[in-house]
């Protein structure tokens, strides 16, 4: 198998500088990946923007300034991956000898690193290793254009690309947009974006825009897998008219690693050691234990009710279901026949013939055909002769509005009669009124599904799963490299820009925080527990076996946290399960009080040091079990004593902004009808932040 | 209980094991008995054939029918279950306690209530003949008689239920029956008295757990009227009588649906904690309405005694040998992987921490327009999430913690001993048991009480409903222990034809895929051709006559059976009752042939052929096929090459004089391609193919 090489082009101006931490990230994954999967591929690392000069073209021809190799290509080693995790800065931006060096940057410098690295392949390779020569250029492309070089660049762009197409190179770029990119200049982009996408078309590869560092993580590819034909031959629509096409393989779960089993039977210092745990596997018959069944003495038995049937393979193969190889059309149905949580697999991929024209535009004819009428086409799959069953998929079309790409197709399994379950559940509206939402809280999720919006009109998508990579993957070869270096490296968190797809986004829950607020209120108030029906939700065996309960798990550190030593004091990590072990601790008299003072100066320190407000929802969290606690233990005094001090002081410290915070999270005084010592009423203890508020204004 | 090492790969929820065990664990069997009427009305009254050259169907066949084809499902799908097949008004009586008019249909070497045998199902399928000879049909409750055949139906049938705790087994009672009145043939204190006994032995039944569920038929021209009597005796009361009856039916399919649709017990696979924002979250229970069925796992026999090996659930026995020292070992809990030359170790608790991210927790993201969701985000089969009935966080009592490494004798309330010491699995098998009250001690539940019942359903029905209204999925990060990924929920209306269920209300769990599963076929695909076109106007609106000619009107997933799942039972039903011949199954998944060949069909493809391949649609295809693909031209390049090479050596004397091995295997293979002889193997291997073909 041919190996790959690649030149990574990395733009390390000085306006990167604020993304390279994750270009260096996602970077040295990709060198750790093929570390793994393909370690007889070939790496180089080309760096743009920089201050010095560094590459053969300058010394052999001039030129090609602010241009440094900073790795030649080699097989990929450690090397590669440590030059990736430490890119080297070059100057701030705070430094005024920096303006002479910004103005020679220009997008001709990107050429200029893309004509480095051609040269470098073509030196390395000459003709050889044909499309297997790869580029990856990361840049913001925000460089201004030299007056100078207008009107010939365009040609100088296309010239490059008709180059690297000839040599078999192929180059795709990732364009970092929005919040990556600094004060940009709209013409500059424009200018740069139609320069760079002559790139693409030329050379047929992909041009991505990102605008958030997940999306720079996922756009990026790791690990190149190269296509495999699933199927080729003829979608059969009848007899008479039959289409060539090419299956792929669209999705592919791309697996945790599996590892190998470790012996430590070998001395230790054995160096030629494998480590290998070899697995044995050995029948034994049931009336004598200790004989072993060889494997010509074993046959398969198939379950039939309580009877085991006998069957050889050779019956097996002579009686068994064996469809003919094939795609035939059954037919064409609505599209709303068809419900998306039908579709049961990973999807195929169905591509005209390459270099079949016909095939190409009947393929478009009815994918076009089929989206404008809204249909769906049903088909019959044998992907491979001898192949024991079939699929029923449904074919989707999928439109190019791409030049280089074809019209083409999806392909989804759908399940058979056997594969559904028709389990009936208790329709909504045949539930009391107090478990339908009122008008009041349909507006509230109305509201709240209109502002978490993840798909902003006129902006990109966030979290598309195109560009979101495996968070988990990650940090198993974060994992790997630290091992590398430390065998006794403890698990490292989730990256902190990943854990952001685990989590949902602080900034969009603070920009609405005023209607999650109305949100959460408008279901609180509701509650008056029904006694429910067992009949209704027909959960006879509620507590089956298979039961398995998420709120137990959910935070199992803490917890065996809690239990191992007992809590002592409210730490920093956990306060509210912390301030729930003191409080509910029976074996002094002094704990509820103690629990609640360590709560108060708690809630103090998250409120004066918090930032921006960061640690407003985690402050928010210990003041409501302070307040229930306080509750359960009579405590009501404590509580709203402790606060209407806090909010004396938020606004002796121009911290209003957190009362706020608390008055739109309905935070109130303990009344007197929910703890009977309180001298507060209804009316006060809802009325307290509010009136703080208005006061304050 | 020990854990398997392996399980901490293991999928949780999609595994087919998992599965397997989750619809054929002894623990979740099921007790049935079918109750069918054999009074004369049920053989008298017909329903309308479903399509004109059938005979009617009696209410009495429907029943068998209904009840055979189900018998042959249990028997593949859950095995475990047991079944009692008993009629009532009958003629001959049959029942352990020896009761009039009720009679047990029962096969050789089987109990009266046991496990579906091939046997049964076949001689169940021939019983409708010989029915009038060897059982007979009476009528029931007449004036006149002490006799009440009902009440004696249930009662064998709930003494035949007696064995296995109601805790452990689903025990029910499916009543088939035409008569919505049954003593409407009697008046007074007769009936009065017949009714309260009947309904009391009803009651009974039902307060030893056994559940009564009635198949009703209707007559032609009178439906059957559930309140007559029918509803007191299965405990329906005002509002849910309409909700939660069965309509009554009279034609086969509906009952066969009505049956497969009562034959899953609604089992959940877990529960979840969605979270909607902080502080607000609510209890869902997930459940696998979709998953592909396998036939049943296989069990390896003694192919001399057909004996099965060993134990039938560990049957083979696995020894763990140190490839280095030979030394037999343990099984290991340190797993490696090679790194740059290194062997790298990871404990098993290292490895299940990578992986825990909020585990059991489904966290809302955010919102995106349904067509945000493409076609091609899918890995496997979807989860259907439906709010919990159960109040979440409280009480709960911890059974059975699996712990790695360390093996728990359990007691009540050892929660803080499983937190304390040895490192938890990922999942916590949760049982409440009866009587048990909450008390604050149990510390870690107080703090993660999440919203009651009434208040869950509230915000998700608000969700469910706007999210509909909107055209929105919302996206969240679901934790499950072996794949924590991003998920879509797609909310799902409610969809109800002919009186039943189609779609539930709900919302279904659609896994995404992150970047990394996502092959780029397509762009890929670009350089390797030349120029792309897409179809003129002229094309598509033939596309869209073809279309319209070959339309699946009213197609829905599941009509279809699978060949291979069908054949392969059908194989196995004939081998076990030892029969001869395999009965042809009807491949349901072929295309229809006919209706491809109508004319109309005919000619708008013929068009549409036109109008892209032009006239010589044959030519082109064949041409086409013709064409050298890339690689086809690489092949005969390198023979032509290889030929050429192959002549400038006298491979007879190097064969003769036994030089061949002096060559390399470059040279030699120019004679292997040359000759088109296999190139694959060793040097030696090589060489023995080239002499064989010389005939040396």
């Amino acid at each position: 198998k041919q190996k790959e090489a690649l030149l990574l082009l990395l733009d390390v101006g000085p306006s990167m500088h604020s993304v390279l931490p994750e270009i260096e990230k996602v970077c040295s994954l990709l060198v750790q990946k093929k570390l793994i999967y393909n370690k007889y591929d070939e790496v180089g690392i080309v760096l743009f923007g920089t201050e010095d000069t560094d590459n053969e073209l300058t010394s052999e021809v001039g030129g090609y300034q602010h241009v440094v190799v900073l790795k030649d290509i080699k097989v990929v080693d450690g090397d590669i991956v440590e030059a990736l995790q430490q890119l080297p800065r070059g100057k701030n931006d705070g430094d005024s000898s920096i303006y002479p060096f910004l103005y020679a940057l220009t997008l001709m410098l990107v050429l200029d690193a893309v004509i480095v690295a051609m040269d470098m392949l073509i030196k390395k390779f000459g003709e050889t290793n044909k499309g297997k020569k790869r580029m990856c250029l990361i840049t913001n492309a925000q460089y201004p254009i030299k007056e100078s070089y207008k009107g010939t660049k365009e040609e100088q762009v296309t010239t490059i690309a008709k180059q690297m197409t000839v040599h078999g190179m192929r180059m795709e770029s990732i364009i970092l947009r929005g919040k990556l990119s600094q004060d940009a200049n709209k013409g500059i982009m424009d200018e740069n974006d139609r320069l760079l996408n002559i790139f693409s078309k030329e050379t047929s590869t992909r041009l991505l825009y990102v605008d958030n560092p997940i999306s720079l993580f996922g756009a990026l590819r790791t690990r190149n897998i190269t296509p495999v034909t699933v199927f080729r031959g003829d979608i059969e629509f009848s007899p008479k008219l039959k289409i060539k096409v090419m299956v792929y393989k669209k999705t592919s779960e791309e697996k945790f690693p599996s590892l190998k089993k470790y012996s430590d039977k070998a001395p230790p210092n054995d160096k030629h050691a494998t480590r290998d745990v070899k697995v044995d596997y050995e029948y034994k018959s049931s009336e004598d234990p200790d004989k072993v069944v060889p494997p010509d003495r074993r046959i398969k038995g198939y379950p039939y009710g309580p009877q085991i049937v006998p069957i050889s393979s050779a019956e097996w193969e002579a009686v068994k279901f064996k469809p003919e190889k094939g795609v035939k059309l059954l037919g064409f149905t609505e599209s709303n026949n068809v419900l998306r949580h039908h579709y049961m697999k990973d999807v195929y991929a169905f591509l005209p013939e390459p270099g079949n024209t016909k095939a190409m535009l009947a393929l478009s004819a009815l994918a076009r055909a089929m989206k404008e009428m809204n249909k769906v086409a049903i088909l019959r799959c044998v992907w491979r002769r001898g192949q024991s069953n079939v699929i029923i998929g449904v074919l989707t079309p999928n439109l190019s509005d791409r030049e280089n790409i074809p019209d083409s197709f999806y392909l989804n399994v759908l399940p058979f009669a056997e594969d559904v379950r028709e389990f009936q559940f208790p329709s909504f509206t045949n539930f009391p009124a107090s478990w339908l939402p009122n008008e009041l809280q349909l507006e509230a999720a109305d509201n709240l599904i209109k502002t978490l919006d993840l798909a902003p009109h006129g902006q990109q998508e966030v979290l598309l799963p195109d560009f979101t990579p495996n968070p988990v993957l990650e940090r198993f070869y974060r994992y790997l490299e630290l091992k590398s270096k430390d065998p006794d490296a403890a698990v490292p968190p989730l990256d902190d820009t990943l854990k952001k797809i685990t989590e949902p986004d602080g900034d969009l829950l603070l920009q609405n925080r005023a209607v999650i607020g109305s949100f959460c209120r408008s279901f609180e108030l509701k509650g008056n527990p029904l006694k429910k029906s067992r009949r209704l939700l027909g959960g006879k065996r509620s507590f089956s076996s298979v039961d398995v309960e998420g709120n137990i798990t959910a935070q199992p550190a803490n917890l065996i946290e809690n239990a191992s030593v007992k809590v002592e004091k409210i730490g920093d990590l956990t306060p509210v399960q912390d301030f729930e072990a003191l409080i509910s601790r029976r074996d002094g008299p002094d704990w509820v009080v103690k629990a609640i003072n360590e709560m108060k100066n708690k809630i103090f320190d998250l409120v004066e040091d918090s930032h921006e407000g960061d640690n407003y929802p985690k402050a928010l969290e210990c003041l409501v079990v302070l307040r229930k606690g306080c509750i359960l233990e009579q405590e009501p005094k404590q509580f709203n004593d402790f606060l209407r001090h806090l909010c004396n002081f938020c606004r002796e410290k121009k911290l209003n902004s957190f009362c706020d915070y608390l008055a739109s999270e309905g935070l109130a005084l303990i009344p007197k009808t929910e703890a009977i010592d309180s001298e507060v009423t209804d009316d006060e203890a809802r009325s307290f932040l509010v009136k703080s508020e208005s006061k304050v204004v | 209980m020990d854990v398997d090492a392996d399980d901490i790969f293991r999928d949780d929820e999609d595994d087919p094991d998992a599965q397997h065990s989750l619809l054929e664990d002894e623990s979740s069997k099921e007790y049935v008995v079918y109750l069918v009427d054999a009074s004369p009305k049920m053989f008298n009254t017909t329903c309308p054939a479903a399509e004109q050259d059938q005979n009617d169907e009696t209410h009495f066949h429907i029943a068998i029918s209904c009840i055979s084809h189900t018998l042959k499902s249990q028997i593949i799908n859950r095995s475990y279950d047991q079944v009692a097949i008993c009629f009532f008004n009958t003629r001959e009586k049959k029942n352990l306690q020896d009761l009039n008019g009720v009679y047990v249909f029962n096969v050789a070497e089987r109990e009266f209530l046991d496990r579906p045998t091939a046997r049964l199902i076949k001689e169940f399928d021939h019983l409708e003949e010989s029915f009038s000879k060897s059982i007979g049909s009476q009528h029931g409750v007449v004036s006149g008689t002490q006799e009440n055949s009902l009440y004696n139906a249930i009662w064998a049938a709930q003494a035949l239920l007696r064995k296995g705790s109601a805790k452990t087994v689903d025990k029910r009672i499916l009543l088939f029956t035409n008569e919505d009145d049954p003593f409407g043939s009697i008046k007074g204190a007769v009936k009065s008295d017949m009714t309260r006994m009947t309904l009391q032995r009803a009651k009974d039944a039902q307060d030893l757990g056994i559940s009564i569920e009635l198949l009703p038929l209707n007559h032609p021209n009178e439906a059957f009227n559930v309140s007559q009597f029918y509803a007191d005796l299965i405990g329906l009361e005002g509002d849910y009588l309409v909700d939660f009856m069965p309509s009554a039916t009279n034609r086969l399919e509906d009952m066969k649906d009505q049956l497969r649709k009562r034959m899953f017990t609604k089992r959940k696979v877990k529960s979840l904690k969605f979270t909607i924002v902080n502080g607000i979250s609510i209890q869902l229970n997930s459940y696998a309405l979709i998953r592909p069925t396998v036939p049943g796992a296989i069990t390896w026999l003694d192919s001399i005694t057909n004996c099965p090996l060993k134990d039938l659930l560990v049957q083979c026995e696995r020894t763990f040998i140190c490839a280095d020292t030979g030394a037999l070992m343990e099984e290991p809990i340190t797993r490696l992987h090679p790194y740059k030359n290194q062997n790298i170790t990871f404990s098993m608790k290292q490895l299940s921490e990578i992986k825990r991210v909020s585990i059991g927790h489904l966290h809302l993201l955010g919102f995106k327009p349904l067509s945000c969701l493409r076609d091609y985000y899918n890995l496997k089969p979807s989860t259907f999430l439906y709010p919990s009935d159960e109040p979440c966080g409280q009480n709960h009592y911890c059974s059975t913690v699996s712990c790695y490494g360390c093996h728990w004798s359990l007691h009540q309330l050892n929660i803080k001993n499983a937190f304390l010491c040895g490192y938890l699995e990922e999942d916590i098998y949760m049982e409440q048991p009866f009587g048990f009250v909450a008390k604050r001690s149990i510390f870690f539940a107080v703090g993660i009480v999440s919203q009651g019942t009434d208040n869950s359903m509230c915000i998700f029905i608000a969700l469910h409903r706007k999210m509909i209204q909107l055209n929105r999925f919302a996206v969240a990060f679901g934790g499950s222990s072996s794949r924590p990924q991003l998920v879509a929920l797609v909310a799902q209306e409610e969809v109800i034809q002919s009186g039943s269920q189609i779609e539930p209300p709900g919302m279904h769990m659609i896994y995404l895929p992150y970047s990394d599963d996502i092959r780029l076929v397509e762009e890929r695909y670009s350089d390797s051709s030349g120029m792309v076109t897409k179809a003129s106007d002229d094309q598509i609106k033939k596309a869209a006559d073809l279309i319209k000619r070959i339309d699946l009107k009213g197609f829905s997933v599941c009509q279809l059976t699978n060949p291979a799942l069908q054949r392969h039972y059908a194989v196995l039903q004939a081998l076990a009752l030892a029969e001869d011949d395999i009965p042809e199954m009807k491949d349901e998944t072929l295309p229809d042939e006919e209706g491809l060949a109508r004319p109309g069909v005919v000619r708008a493809l013929e068009e549409f052929k036109t109008s892209v391949y032009g006239d010589n649609y044959d030519e082109e295809n064949e041409h086409n096929t013709g064409e050298p693909t890339e690689a086809s031209k690489k092949r005969k390049a390198n023979a032509e090459f290889a030929t050429k090479e192959c002549e400038n050596y006298d491979w007879g004397e190097l064969a003769d004089t036994g030089k061949l091995k002096d060559l390399t295997v470059v040279e030699l293979k120019y004679y292997l391609t040359a000759n088109n002889l296999p190139v694959s193997g060793k040097k030696e291997a090589i060489i023995t193919r080239i002499l064989t073909h010389m005939g040396k």
